[in-house]
């Protein structure tokens, strides 16, 4: 028999060292717990696979204005909708004075801790971007959105160097978080207006996050409050992968 | 599995890693059908471009869950003043809808990796030892329509030769197998890719190819479906074959 260069077992090992080579830098990343579920520990793996193989900071695709569609709103379309079970008496409140009253506090790891108000978050530098939504049910939608850049807000006040996530709370009872990469992204801003109008009640009025590069479930509507914090602020398992690129 | 091959003579059987990445990558495989399934019918609706919902027209639509052309919807709003504006719909009664997606779309990716990474292996080591050069790629003197002929036509008599014990294939099993590797499960691979948001950031292209999310998306289902049939296909020829004898050879080697 010819005598083999490369062995079956070295191909098999040299290829599985490089994958794994591959996805350390990934594993530098904090982590969400997996709370011990195999679905979690996948969610993860693609995390750091996605950090470790793609670049960070590459853009989705931006559409032409004549390309925005009809766009269905969906969970939450109203919060201040009192048949509902997500109903929030304070954003009715806010909503009965047009959120004159509204502001967004800047809380945890920044050096200036403060409340936003609309008028404050509309005076930053603007970005508008027509992008496409993608939800997890598997439709999309285009969208043009404007807003100003999560990370204009978060130098605004002062993010540490000790920060690794940044937390949204929302009217309707949500808690959300994205890593700094995310947060830093230049499409990452929080919009304020939709087509060329004040975002509308459904779509998540007055504020919402827009997150480009993961599904749309992630792009939290009804924003109340954001908190920079160095560990996870763990809402429990909500059955729901953490991280959704995919 | 073999029908009209002369290397029995050679007793070469199924190696470990052939048989290790069938075996990982079929269950994979049920299970992406599986979750695949269960993500179709939380939105069970298929379309051409980018952009698909259910405010825009569909190009095809099953009526596989409660999912199926709901109607409890707000009144539309369009976007702007011009008549053929798009349009703004709130969505009424959530909790009545179906959506496993939690664990559905999770079970999905984590089979994914499964596949991709066997699938990668395979690939790696069916190159490089020359397996697929020697049993899978088509020699050219078995390419003629004489002896292609005589393989349709002994498939069409479902007269299907007893297990060689190895990868002795035939013309057509050759094809197929040749379709399913290089072809169809790349193309699954490769849409899947395309519905996702964060890797068509870095591979804009892949939106480009394939025209668009929801394009890909309907590759995608038809790609999956051609694999079923491949799977109820080979099923059948391995029961016509020897069902106990062919899966002993794919799983013991001998």
């Amino acid at each position: 028999m010819k005598k083999q260069i490369i062995t079956r077992r070295a191909a098999i090992t040299t290829g599985l060292a490089a994958l794994g080579a591959l996805l350390i830098p990934g594993c530098k990343q904090p982590m969400p717990p997996n709370y011990g579920n195999i679905l979690r520990m996948g969610d993860n793996f693609t995390y750091a696979a996605h950090r470790a193989l793609l670049p960070g900071q590459s853009l989705a695709k931006e559409y032409n204005f004549s390309e925005i569609s009809s766009m269905p709103a969906t969970g939450t379309i109203n919060p201040a909708d009192s048949s509902k079970e997500y109903f929030s008496e304070s954003y009715e409140k806010l909503l009965r004075t047009d959120f004159e009253n509204w502001s967004l506090p800047v809380e945890g790891l920044v050096a200036r801790p403060a409340s936003y108000s609309l008028n404050q978050l509309k005076s930053f530098a603007s970005r508008t971007q027509i992008t496409r939504h993608t939800c997890e049910e598997g439709w999309t939608a285009i969208a043009e959105w404007t807003g100003l850049p999560l990370r204009i807000l978060l130098e605004h006040a002062g993010i540490s160097a000790k920060a690794r996530w940044v937390n949204f709370y929302s009217y309707d009872g949500w808690l959300d978080c994205i890593d700094l990469l995310d947060a830093f992204h230049p499409q990452t801003i929080l919009a304020y207006g939709m087509n060329g109008k004040n975002l509308s009640i459904p779509h998540g009025a007055p504020l919402r996050l827009r997150l480009e590069k993961q599904i749309g479930f992630k792009s939290m509507k009804y924003l109340e409050r954001i908190v920079v914090s160095e560990e996870y602020i763990d809402p429990g398992d909500i059955g729901w992968a953490w991280y959704n690129g995919i | 599995m073999s029908s009209v091959n002369p290397q029995r003579s050679e007793k070469v059987t199924h190696k470990v890693w052939v048989r290790a990445s069938h075996w990982i990558i079929s269950l994979s495989f049920l299970f992406l059908v599986f979750t695949g399934i269960e993500i179709l019918m939380v939105h069970p609706r298929l379309y051409w471009g980018e952009v698909g919902n259910e405010l825009t027209p569909a190009l095809l639509e099953f009526p596989i869950s409660r999912n199926h052309q709901r109607s409890d919807w707000e009144e539309k709003i369009p976007f702007f003043d011009t008549p053929d504006s798009p349009v703004s719909a709130g969505r009424n009664g959530e909790e009545l809808m179906f959506n496993e997606n939690g664990w559905g779309r999770s079970l999905h990716f984590l089979a994914a990796w499964f596949l991709v990474l066997t699938g990668l292996v395979y690939l790696f080591i069916g190159v490089f030892s020359g397996h697929f050069q020697k049993h899978i790629w088509p020699r050219i003197r078995e390419l003629t329509p004489s002896q292609i002929f005589r393989d349709v036509k002994s498939h069409f008599q479902l007269k299907i030769a007893p297990p060689s014990g190895g990868p002795q294939y035939g013309i057509l099993q050759k094809i197929a197998y040749m379709s399913i590797i290089f072809f169809a499960f790349p193309l699954a691979i490769i849409t899947g890719f395309t519905m996702s948001p964060a890797i068509t950031a870095a591979y804009p292209f892949l939106l480009e190819i394939f025209g668009g999310y929801q394009s890909a998306r309907t590759i995608h289902f038809f790609t999956s479906l051609s694999l079923e049939i491949f799977l109820i296909m080979h099923i059948a020829m391995i029961i016509l074959s020897g069902f106990k004898q062919q899966v002993r050879y794919m799983t013991l080697g001998k």
